[in-house]
């Protein structure tokens, strides 16, 4: 049953309860939260998500995300967010309900799936290839992540790429893509496809919305793609597009220094980290306007990958 | 006593029982196993039994990513004692690492499936100085901690404020004792040291022996008052009465061991909780010799109670009403044990008036 089956009473009334039972790509969650906002957004977001009875159904994380006790309930109002009933992170204010539980789930998958090696970049498939856009965060991989998504592309994710340790194949984890300030109104402005819910204000991070993943790259989350680039975004206001190769060596320390768990995982992480950058070409991408970027994606795309350049 | 209601100690007690477990139960369990710092040893547990196959599949990721961490920790702190004991190479006396990193040197069964963060070693009080100042140059710094802090370690406690080496995450504790020095008793650490295990194959590193471990990990139970993972602490007295009873003298060495160190009473609650949780296979004979160092009747019923509940993982499905009143409870017990009460109430008060206030000042 898909999350938008659910009469948005009874998802008001379940997820108050029990909680919900929700897939998203390789992991199951239980959501349990009393706060509108949360329904709300989960309603808006995750209506094509797998849902199912929490009774019934083994849950990776358990998480819920509730109103602070005490006199937080009526002054300054705060909310926690907790994994396995312990409360994982210092209460954030009332307003960041949703952000909270996306940033929640994030760190849920990043500091305990060591099946994969987790690395911080967005990526995006097209003809079975997997683009991994790994940069700083400002550099604005997730408002080209957006883009390319909105544009035909298939979303994996937005934060975490998730390389199986065995496979090297990339696992879809396509949550909602979190958007900033102003990329929000460039993303709204971009397609008549983006469904972006209420901004929350004053985070760490900003202004912050969250754009619904469509329904593909939803429909299609448990379908691997094989790493075909490696490109490293950076929006520079005014500058023209483009994509140079880039040296294998300084990628993969990039890759190193900008995964979850590398020093985790120990020699393994080594060994995956280098399989796939030696097999994947690199790139630095330099973009302003988003219709030519996505353009150049497409071309890359339409050009059979060699995965020769760099060193 | 209540019977433990979590299901982490029930797998570790009738590990068949997972052949039962339904859906929800696995939901459960890895969710408490994973509080309770207990999904790797878990793991290991069940591949000894022969009961990995019967993990469902969606469950078994979990305890696969847990013995990735604990194996990789493992090899990590082997290098680290390593850079320590060439650090201190110098000094004329055998470096006895202690609690987690002796049982992976050492190559115990409780380092399987353990995921810790500090290395502990014991070295003479003598020698702090030479000690500190010999890990200094070789990179490691003390971690900053408030003057307040600094001064009650120096005066009061069994270690050195903990130092973190510059390239490394963990930290490390220098000990000069196993139990304060403002505890009721405090063993002389120079009659642990005398008794200290030689590691084989790293020649100027040593474990506590057998018995003395034992004691060790007791005592630390008991006298913490952090028990988040007093179950995985639990679990390590288990693992090492179970390996170290194989010898049959064992038994009358840590009585003896106990008596002459005044540690019989922690000894008689970590076997009367190990066997609760972990029906740890403890002979009679002992439990009937240990039972002059039991607490009255009425005090012993209130301790059951504390500890069935405080023992338990840290998770919801583990708690009762009483739950938080007796995590409190052994807390409190912990701080009495560590410091009589002239120390225990300005060291409170300064903790929860001073410290406090100094540590979280408010930007101008």
């Amino acid at each position: 049953m898909k999350l938008l089956q659910l009469p948005p009473a009874t998802l008001h009334r379940q997820l108050a309860g029990p909680g919900i039972w929700l897939r998203t790509g390789p992991f199951s969650l239980r959501v349990q939260s009393g706060i509108p906002s949360i329904a709300e957004g989960l309603a808006q977001l995750y209506g094509q998500f797998e849902v199912r009875n929490p009774h019934e159904a083994f849950a990776d994380f358990h998480v819920t995300i509730n109103p602070s006790k005490g006199w937080r309930r009526w002054f300054r109002r705060q909310i926690n967010f907790t994994l396995d009933g312990i409360p994982s992170f210092k209460p954030l204010p009332y307003d960041q309900a949703f952000p909270m539980l996306e940033w929640g789930l994030n760190w849920c998958v990043s500091t305990q799936a060591h099946q994969y090696l987790i690395i911080h970049a967005a990526v995006v498939e097209k003809n079975g290839l997997a683009a991994i856009l790994p940069a700083p965060p400002g550099s604005g991989k997730s408002t080209l992540a957006a883009a390319l998504m909105l544009s035909g592309w298939r979303l994996l994710s937005d934060e975490l790429t998730l390389v199986d340790r065995k496979t090297g194949l990339i696992h879809p984890l396509p949550r909602p893509v979190s958007l900033r300030n102003q990329s929000i109104d460039t993303i709204r402005a971009y397609s008549p496809l983006a469904v972006i819910n209420r901004e929350s204000r004053d985070t760490l991070k900003g202004m912050v919305a969250h754009l619904r993943p469509l329904r593909d790259s939803v429909q299609r989350q448990h379908e691997p793609a094989r790493p075909g680039w490696i490109i490293f975004p950076k929006w520079t206001a005014g500058s023209d597009t483009a994509m140079v190769p880039r040296s294998k060596s300084q990628t993969f320390m990039f890759l190193a220094q900008n995964a979850f768990n590398y020093s985790h995982l120990g020699a393994e992480g080594f060994r995956v980290g280098t399989a796939l950058t030696e097999q994947t070409p690199c790139y630095d991408f330099q973009y302003s306007r988003l219709d030519e970027a996505v353009a150049a994606f497409d071309r890359l795309a339409a050009t059979p990958s060699t995965g020769q350049n760099g060193n | 006593m209540r019977a433990p209601s979590d299901l982490v100690s029930r797998v570790f007690r009738t590990p068949d029982a997972i052949r039962r477990f339904s859906i929800g139960d696995w939901d459960s369990l890895v969710s408490q196993a994973r509080q309770a710092g207990l999904l790797a040893r878990m793991h290991h547990m069940l591949q000894q039994n022969g009961l990995a196959a019967t993990i469902p599949s969606v469950a078994r990721w979990h305890f696969d990513a847990a013995a990735t961490l604990s194996d990789k920790r493992q090899i990590e702190l082997r290098g680290e004692v390593q850079q320590i004991r060439a650090a201190l190479a110098r000094l004329d006396f055998p470096l006895i690492v202690l609690n987690c990193a002796a049982d992976v040197m050492a190559d115990l069964p409780a380092a399987r499936g353990r995921l810790f963060s500090d290395i502990d070693f014991l070295v003479p009080r003598a020698q702090l100085a030479q000690v500190e100042s010999a890990l200094a140059l070789a990179g490691w710094y003390t971690v900053g901690l408030p003057d307040y802090d600094q001064h009650y370690y120096h005066r009061w406690m069994l270690e050195i404020t903990p130092m973190q080496h510059v390239r490394h995450a963990t930290v490390i504790d220098v000990h000069h004792a196993i139990l304060p020095e403002s505890a009721r008793y405090h063993p002389d650490s120079a009659k642990l040291r005398n008794r200290a295990v030689a590691v084989q194959g790293l020649p100027g590193v040593a474990v506590l022996a057998p018995e003395d471990r034992v004691l060790h990990a007791a005592t630390q139970l008991f006298h913490n008052s952090e028990l988040a993972h007093g179950l995985l602490d639990l679990s390590d007295i288990d693992l090492l009465l179970r390996k170290a009873s194989t010898e049959t003298a064992f038994w009358m060495q840590l009585l003896a061991r106990a008596e002459e160190m005044h540690l019989s009473r922690p000894l008689f609650y970590a076997l009367r909780y190990a066997k609760h949780f972990f029906a740890t296979p403890v002979p009679d004979e002992v439990d009937s010799s240990l039972l002059s160092a039991a607490p009255h009747g009425v005090i012993l019923n209130l301790m059951d109670c504390i500890f069935t509940r405080a023992l338990a993982p840290a998770h919801p499905g583990c708690e009762d009403t009483f739950t938080p009143l007796a995590r409190s409870a052994a807390k409190l017990h912990a701080h009495l044990r560590r410091r009589p009460q002239r120390l225990l109430i300005p060291h409170l008060f300064h903790k929860a008036f001073i410290s406090s206030y100094q540590r979280d000042p408010k930007p101008a």
